[in-house]
């Protein structure tokens, strides 16, 4: 049971990109994603996800918190956000994708 | 489910009962705890008998009984697990079991192959699936490296063939 | 090198096929990700951090500049121009889409190259000695068993569904080279006392969470036999591996819960109906036959005194500092292996360009070295480069950014792709292995500390080789936050050993202090000319403990 906010993200199936849930799509950047204030907008989101699992868009789908001041509590989101810390020049972050 | 058999559908001429459901009059695959409780009563029956395995229990529980059973079924409960290849393997090689060894379970199609290498004969498999498929499983890959309970030429088998017929080296 | 024959080439040809109709039953939903993942892991296929990474298998690490060029297609075709080389020999790439893989293998199929079993619960790639067919202490090409055993396991029926991965390394040298006793099965290439060569063979051997050496489960098992006897150890392992817990289902578990003595009695057990049915011989023309293929090239040069050698050594400083580190003695007169740094000072570890394949692949032509080399730690080497060509190879080295001269030093760091590019990371590893390198950049400093073999892994997969490391480093998440575990006087050579745990883990902005902190105790107190290692094992942990929580607020 969570008290902060999440966001649900996932793989898209064909190539691997990084993708977030926005109401019932898929972006490529984290600033765009939906904030999933309360379990029940979570649960419905990752529900809604599944059919995305199953008609093959994405895989993995799963959700992870956000600090009160936005930021992503675990590191790993910080760096599957942007890309590698150590190659500025690769991922998201190279693509000026906002994060 | 259906039964493929040798590469084709055919009749299942056994009926898996359940440890305390009564004994139909014919072919009857049994668990290997009931088997183990009611061994000579099944064995004195004049219909063909077969035992189910589990993936944790091994051929061996069996022993020389086994060549008394027209069926040795492997359980797959998930096909991660890879028991039942060495289990059919062992049926084969170690005790030269003739009956027929089928697969149930969690099987994928991928796994065919190497299931009809180790020793298994027969595949219960799901509603839609074709002997085309099971032809096209079968014929993925052409030729093998290792030796295994099928007796297929292995890769060096065949060059030693091919060498005997052209014996100029290959270049290094 | 092995070339394949056309059995070869039809066998991963028809596996590219088989892949091929794999993906597309993914993507027609017709298998579900749970269903094709097991299919994709067995042709090296994993989704990570930022997107999918294949890993190709380079058998026992040897690459010929054709392939090495098709790898550098590799990186520009399909994936973001440059490649990882890995603590097994092997090279992946990152940035790959699903959709491409089936191609990418075609275009790999056509230089002998796969990725077949480079995961999955299978038999990995076999892995040898980097230096082999070349060093100087060496019994046998150990690539002559590793190629016959690479072949033996390859779309093995009985064996593609264990219980977890299984690791297999041969050492062909005295000195080992290859690990051995820390994979799940390492064979020693060993003569016995009349003068035969045969297999020590060792069981039981793992990194991860918890970490062993390999028992001896064969002492000396004949050449003819040893695919019997290999087969015999994985029907136990296979029928017995524990299937209920995923930490505890390496064949490691198995041996240390069985026992050495019972794991043997139940391998012996196998091996003998194996022998006796006769089918997994391999015969001594099979041998010869395989060995043919890695027979040394004609290396002529009858002498080891090189005047244009020893004339560059004295007028470049740059060429004598890295013939000081990166050379090792060639078994033949006039000839020396050199280990190509995958380690610039304060660079990605084990990272290539497709320019440098490339290059690489015209140095390896232009100088008739033959092939290259992949290190299990995450360097590259030239095997057979003659003395007086040197200074010319070092030159074209040092133009690439492949010229530092820093092999088996401080700054030769071995570091996992930790969490900038794996899912199962919990720390980063990469930036701690480049501030370390900074911190330690000066080559006076890194020639004063000498032979130090730091491994950094980002999580407990160990796949940093921690354990082994004469320092650790093991990356760890605190609620979110990357803390850094320190370990000392682990080796992963012939006097193998798990490196010891000093205390609680450090914070990001602390390890490479402490790391610093013991090196600075090492130099205090070594006798001798003890490296790093043997001081550690020669006086205990404490003193390097003490040092290291140094002005921690509580007393260790």
């Amino acid at each position: 049971m969570s008290k902060l906010a999440q966001i649900l993200t996932a793989n898209r199936l064909r190539d691997g990109e990084v993708v977030y849930w926005r109401d019932g799509a898929w972006v490529l950047s984290l600033a765009e994603a939906a904030r999933l204030g309360d379990k029940d907008a979570a649960d419905a989101a990752l529900k809604l996800a599944g059919a995305d699992v199953a008609d093959r868009v994405v895989v993995s789908p799963y959700l992870f918190e956000l600090r009160p001041d936005g930021r992503p509590v675990k590191e790993r989101e910080i760096i599957r956000a942007e890309g590698p810390s150590v190659r500025r020049d690769l991922g998201k972050q190279a693509r000026h994708v906002p994060v | 489910m259906s039964l493929i058999k040798n590469g084709a559908f055919a009749e299942d001429q056994f009926q898996s009962i359940a440890d305390d459901a009564p004994l139909p009059a014919n072919g009857t695959i049994v668990s290997l705890a009931r088997f183990g409780r009611e061994r000579e009563a099944l064995l004195a029956r004049n219909a063909p008998l077969g035992v189910r395995l589990k993936s944790e229990e091994s051929p061996e529980a069996l022993g020389e009984d086994v060549h008394r059973l027209s069926v040795v079924v492997l359980e797959f409960p998930k096909f991660r697990d890879g028991r039942a290849f060495s289990w059919a393997r062992m049926l084969r090689t170690r005790f030269h079991f003739e009956g027929e060894i089928r697969a149930v379970g969690a099987f994928l199609y991928d796994q065919l192959a190497f299931m009809a290498r180790v020793g298994i004969d027969a595949f219960e498999v799901r509603e839609n699936f074709t002997e085309a498929d099971f032809a096209r499983a079968m014929g993925e890959m052409s030729e093998v490296y290792q030796p295994s309970a099928d007796g297929r030429p292995t890769i060096r088998s065949l060059r030693a063939r091919a060498r005997s017929l052209d014996p100029t080296p290959p270049r290094p | 090198m092995y070339r394949y024959d056309e059995f070869d080439a039809r066998f991963v040809a028809e596996r590219v096929d088989q892949f091929r109709y794999q993906v597309a039953r993914r993507l027609s939903g017709e298998l579900t990700e749970d269903e094709f993942k097991p299919l994709r892991l067995m042709n090296g296929l994993y989704l990570q951090l930022h997107a999918y990474m294949l890993r190709i298998a380079v058998p026992y690490g040897t690459l010929s500049p054709r392939q090495l060029r098709m790898l550098a297609h590799i990186a520009r075709k399909y994936d973001k121009g440059y490649g990882h080389f890995t603590t097994r020999q092997n090279i992946q790439f990152n940035w790959i889409k699903l959709v491409d893989v089936p191609d990418a293998l075609a275009d790999l199929a056509s230089v002998e190259m796969h990725a077949i079993q480079t995961s999955g619960n299978c038999i990995r790639n076999v892995t040898a000695d980097h230096f082999a067919g070349a060093a100087r202490d060496e019994i046998e090409d150990p690539r002559i068993l590793a190629e016959i055993v690479r072949q033996w396991s390859s779309l093995h029926p009985e064996f593609s569904f264990l219980p977890r991965k299984f690791k297999i390394a041969v050492s062909g040298s005295e000195h080992d080279r290859a690990a051995v006793k820390f994979h799940d099965v390492g064979i020693e290439i060993v003569r016995n006392d009349e003068g035969r060569v045969g297999y020590r063979v060792y069981a039981g051997g793992g990194m991860g969470r918890t970490p062993y050496i390999g028992h001896v489960v064969g002492e000396f098992v004949e050449r003819s036999d040893i695919l019997a006897f290999l087969e015999a150890v994985m029907r136990v392992y296979n029928q017995s591996g524990r299937r209920d817990n995923l930490y505890k289902s390496r064949i490691k578990i198995l041996v240390n819960a069985l026992g050495a003595d019972e794991m043997r009695r139940q391998v012996m057990r196998e091996f003998e109906e194996l022998r006796a049915a006769g089918t997994l011989e391999v015969p001594g023309e099979e041998l010869a036959r395989i060995a043919r293929y890695f027979a040394a090239p004609d290396f002529g040069a009858p002498t080891d005194d090189v005047p244009e050698f020893d004339a560059a050594r004295a007028s470049n400083a740059a060429f004598r500092a890295w013939s000081d580190t990166n050379l090792a003695p060639h078994r033949a007169p006039g000839y020396a292996i050199a280990t190509i740094s995958l380690k610039p000072i304060g660079g990605v570890p084990g990272d290539a360009t497709d320019e440098q394949l490339d290059a690489l692949a015209d140095l390896l032509d232009e100088f008739g070295v033959g092939e290259l080399r992949v290190s299990h730690e995450q360097n590259l080497v030239l095997p057979h480069v003659r003395k007086k060509d040197l200074p010319a190879v070092f030159a074209r080295l040092e133009a690439l950014g492949l010229g530092t001269p820093n092999a088996g030093l401080v700054t030769d760091i071995i570091a996992c792709p930790g969490l900038d590019y794996c899912d199962l990371a919990n720390a980063r590893s990469i930036p701690i292995a480049q501030r370390i390198s900074e911190r330690f950049g000066d080559l006076d400093r890194q020639h004063d500390i000498g032979e130090l073999k730091i491994k950094i892994s980002g999580c407990i997969n160990a796949c940093g080789h921690h354990h082994a490391g004469h320092i650790g480093v093991l990356g760890v998440d605190k609620k979110g936050v990357e803390y850094y575990q320190l370990q000392l006087g682990g080796s992963g050579a012939e006097d193998a050993s798990i490196g010891e745990i000093l205390g609680p883990a450090f914070g990001e902005h602390e390890i490479v202090d402490a790391v610093e902190g013991v090196i600075n105790v090492y130099l205090e107190r070594r006798e001798r000319s003890e490296r790093f290692l043997d001081t550690v094992r020669r006086v205990g942990i404490e003193p390097f403990k003490a040092r290291a929580y140094a002005g921690w607020a509580f007393h260790i």
